[in-house]
């Protein structure tokens, strides 16, 4: 199960939005073993493209280190699908590899109009397990 | 001296949960093929057909090592390698 605040939902959802047709994606930082997102940090899709996304790996040893400083860890690795629903693909499962972290997909296709998607799931050694997200009112 | 190896998260299965193991060698190469010999299992993780795996980052103190010269990248005392798993994906 994912805990998360709908201020950090709406942001994940606005970031999405904002680099509609393009993959948008980050992570929200939270202290360890807490399992609590906090700290929303959007990073920028190095590959710009509507099917892919990658973080650049200059900026993602930046975040990682400030993470490493403040004893956080990526809680929520986000990306959002801008054509398909938010079901993890067979690329974001090869490449999943943070076993403790909810990997939280965003869906901004269009028959969703106004609506977008947000589902969250577990990836470890490549099998799949969506969970319930609880989102705390503001 | 030696040169630190910082390790993510799922690769400290290897080093028994250590976040940062000591390892030595003149090249990137021979850095990882010291750390295989004490952390058997590790070297397989990080390099395929002799190239760095897509799936990691490695960076030598603050640059990605892609850039640099991938595993020829030479290494001194006093150097911080840090591992990565690359983040990615996609819709397809």
């Amino acid at each position: 199960m994912l805990t998360i605040s709908q201020e950090l939902v709406d942001k994940m959802i606005a970031h999405a939005r904002a680099d509609h047709p393009d993959e948008a994606c980050g992570v929200i930082a939270g202290p360890e073993g807490s399992d609590t997102p906090v700290r929303f940090v959007p990073m920028e899709n190095a590959e710009r493209s509507p099917t892919f996304y990658r973080f650049d790996s200059m900026e993602q040893l930046r975040v990682w280190r400030e993470m490493d400083d403040r004893d956080e860890e990526p809680v929520v690795i986000y990306h959002s699908h801008t054509s398909t629903e938010a079901y993890p693909s067979r690329t974001d499962i090869s490449y999943a590899s943070e076993p403790n972290a909810h990997y939280v997909l965003v869906s901004t296709r269009e028959e969703l109009g106004e609506k977008a998607e947000v589902r969250s799931y577990r990836i470890v050694e490549g099998v799949v397990t969506e969970e319930e997200v609880v989102i705390v009112p503001v | 001296m030696a040169i630190e190896v910082r390790i993510p998260t799922i690769l400290r299965t290897y080093t028994d949960g250590a976040k940062a193991v000591d390892a030595q060698g003149s090249t990137l190469e021979e850095l990882i093929g010291d750390l295989e010999s004490r952390h058997p299992g590790l070297q397989a993780r990080l390099v395929d057909q002799g190239a760095l795996r897509r799936f990691v980052n490695v960076y030598l103190n603050d640059e990605d090592v892609r850039f640099l010269g991938g595993l020829e990248t030479p290494v001194a005392d006093g150097d911080t390698v840090t591992v990565l798993p690359a983040v990615a994906g996609g819709s397809r």
